[in-house]
């Protein structure tokens, strides 16, 4: 199924400083129960940004007004944790289509490349430096190219980032990973027989 | 010119990669696939749009697991979310044509214990499901890794998934563990040294004596755990233990097909001077009883060690994570951990339900009462080991104990049902994850093995087993 494509994005960005961030706080296992794949939003950051009373809590970042943009940036080690994929979805579903960080767990990081959510491994100084420019002024713009492979700062500072041919490829033109298997069924079956 | 010296991890996956280009990840032939209700319904649902089949229904098995209660199973499920994602499981796979152990099926279970004790997870497979710790069937040296639903609907429209091949780490452990120590802190030691991070992007091949002399129980538990150091996966050659555990299970080749495959199974090891990216060694002598006080897997210590200060942090720029930690915790910097009062004992999970699990556990407890202070839950990982723990009287020692028998599920490992442990209260618990609300919101969770955690049970505290065995 195409997915959105990715371009260029350039917004205010969102920051969560803290590391070794986890699915189970990106999404608790108790909103795991849908079949579908919407609505996962809702509960990003259940715990963190909601009371037990489901009143939000104001400190929170996300339910703090200063703070918008489809850009979350995170401390290192992003996503450890569980395969859910609905940690990917609830990021995306609520509206963010990049997560800058300076370390994703694997599994993560796949699950977000297979749902047009853009994962952007930054080295821990410029990681400092985003979080720097965003304190000091909530509304500055990040900008992230995905042809040139760079992340940009509203000082002009930049770094470049990583992401493999294939999965590029995949993100701006809207492609996912199952296209392609399926396009190989008649392999697979050769595969199935001679082993 | 010399052949190529290959890791076991890079024989096996040669052998089921169906296409492979330059800058492109391999499509890898799946073995075997495990699915369960949470993090399937998605893909199916994906294929429906697509108008896609099975590709191939009999390499999939399916149970009912993470969202299931564990008391009267007989009865239909209470919570309406859980219930629907059950029943979406089943309609799913009637439709699909896949074979499905649900509630009360004598094969139902934890994905991960169900696998191995029916003996669909053998040697040189490569074997996925829609959960992390799929890394448990390493065990018996093959390839074996979590995916995301987006890659179960690989699996399931292709039998193949898309993958770029991980680093490989060796990790040995050599000489022989001291009185009162077991696999779960081998792990629990290997993750506290790594960090919680230490080993993303790396496939870990563990060796050395002290792993070669492990049950296949223990060895799972060990694999279990790989991926709370960011690992892809564990695995461990196989050998005569693996091959005996094998024998006669239900699924399993048998007859002279298993003496054939037995004799291929034996070829199963890296060569000996194959290349590891990273290759790391300890000695099992070193190893205590583990516990963590933090809220990941990353932050154990040795039960008798004191909570680090922030200044003895291997890595000052954690300081943030490691305070908030401690707040979450209720815990101070630098204080002890031996002694620390508890609220509930689980024992259960992937990690630590199988039989040994619990006979272990029984063998400690026997003839002794839980501390007052306690609520102790034991929920076996499989209706074999339920019923396997009834047939050898276990159930009248945890009876006698004050333990309750559940019944098995995922339970009080993630609190997805209504097993939870109640907020700011502290568990000790068997499972794999002591991330913040893991086990229901604000809970506080010690993660430690099977011994320490029934020792916790008599004593009401965090107590060093070895003063007990
Ligand atoms: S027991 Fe826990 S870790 Fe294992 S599969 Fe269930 S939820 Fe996941």
């Amino acid at each position: 199924m195409s997915k959105e494509k990715f371009t260029t994005l350039k917004t205010p960005a969102v920051p969560l400083p803290i590391e070794n961030i986890d699915t189970d706080q990106i999404i608790p296992a108790r909103f795991l129960k849908a079949t579908t794949r919407e609505g996962f939003g809702e509960n990003l950051f259940r715990d963190w940004r909601y009371n037990s009373d489901n009143t939000p809590k104001a400190d929170f970042i996300l339910n703090n007004g200063t703070f918008t943009g489809k850009i979350l940036v995170a401390g290192k080690n992003f996503g450890c944790g569980s395969s859910r994929e609905h940690a990917a979805w609830s990021i995306y579903d609520y509206g963010f289509r990049v997560v800058i960080s300076s370390f994703f767990a694997d599994i993560f990081k796949n699950n977000a490349l297979n749902n047009a959510l853009l994962p952007v491994q930054v080295s821990d100084e410029f990681l400092k430096k985003i979080f720097a420019a965003i304190e000091k002024n909530p509304s500055t713009t990040i900008t992230v190219d995905l042809p040139q492979q760079k992340v940009t700062l509203e000082d002009g500072s930049s770094e470049s980032f990583d992401i493999n041919a294939y999965k590029k490829t995949c993100l701006a033109n809207g492609y996912d990973d199952i296209d392609y298997l399926l396009s190989l069924r008649d392999e697979i079956r050769h595969f199935e027989l001679v082993h | 010119m010399m052949p190529q010296q290959k890791t076991l991890f890079d024989k096996i996956w040669d052998a089921h990669v169906v296409k492979s280009s330059e800058g492109h990840p391999d499509a890898l032939y799946i073995d075997r696939h495990f699915i369960h209700e949470v993090t399937s319904p998605q893909a199916f649902d994906g294929l429906r749009k697509r108008g896609v089949k099975v590709f191939n229904p009999a390499r999939t098995t399916a149970t009912a697991d993470h969202n299931v209660p564990t008391l009267n199973q007989h009865l239909p499920i209470k919570e309406a979310l859980s219930r629907h994602q059950v029943e979406t499981l089943r309609k799913n796979c009637a439709e699909f044509g896949v074979e499905l152990y649900d509630l009360g099926h004598p094969y139902q279970g934890i994905v991960h214990i169900i696998g191995p004790e029916l003996g669909l997870t053998l040697p040189g497979m490569t074997i996925v499901c829609g959960d992390s710790h799929t890394s448990t069937h390493g065990a018996f040296g093959n390839i074996s890794f979590g995916i995301g639903t987006s890659e179960v609907e690989q699996v399931l429209g292709t039998q193949c998934v898309l993958q770029y091949r991980p680093r490989t780490m060796r990790i040995e452990i050599n000489g022989k563990l001291s009185k009162g120590v077991v696999a779960k802190d081998i792990i629990l030691y290997i993750i506290a040294k790594l960090s919680a991070s230490g080993a993303t992007g790396y496939f870990v091949e563990y060796a050395g004596e002290a792993i070669r002399n492990l049950s296949m129980e223990a060895r799972m538990t060990i694999c279990n755990m790989s991926i709370e150091m960011g690992a892809r996966g564990g695995l461990i050659a196989p050998d005569q233990t693996t091959f005996d555990y094998i024998k006669g299970r239900k699924f399993a080749p048998q007859g002279e097909t298993y003496d054939r495959l037995v004799e291929q199974w034996r070829q199963l090891k890296s060569d000996d001077n194959a290349h590891y990216d990273l290759e790391l060694s300890y000695d099992a002598a070193d190893i205590a009883p583990m516990i963590t006080y933090g809220t990941n897997p990353g932050m154990g210590i040795k039960v008798t060690d004191r909570i680090p200060t922030l200044s003895e942090l291997k890595d000052i720029s954690e300081q943030t994570s490691f305070t908030k930690s401690l707040e979450y915790m209720g815990l101070e910097a630098g204080s002890a951990i031996l002694g620390k009062s508890v609220d509930y004992v689980f024992i259960g999970s992937c990690t630590n339900a199988r039989i040994e699990d619990l006979r272990l556990v029984a063998k400690m407890v026997e003839g002794k009462k839980k501390a007052d202070n306690v609520e102790v839950w034991v929920v076996p990982g499989s209706k074999q080991v339920e019923n396997q723990a009834r047939e050898e009287g276990l159930d009248k020692i945890f009876e006698a104990a004050g333990f309750q028998l559940r019944q098995p599920g995922c339970s009080a490992c993630l609190g997805m049902n209504e097993d939870k442990i109640p907020a700011g209260k502290y568990c000790i618990s068997t499972s794999n994850r002591n991330f913040e609300g893991r086990q229901g919101p604000k809970s506080r969770t010690f993660l430690a093995s099977p011994l320490s955690a029934a020792a916790a049970a008599i004593t009401g505290k965090v107590t060093d087993v070895r003063n007990l065995v």
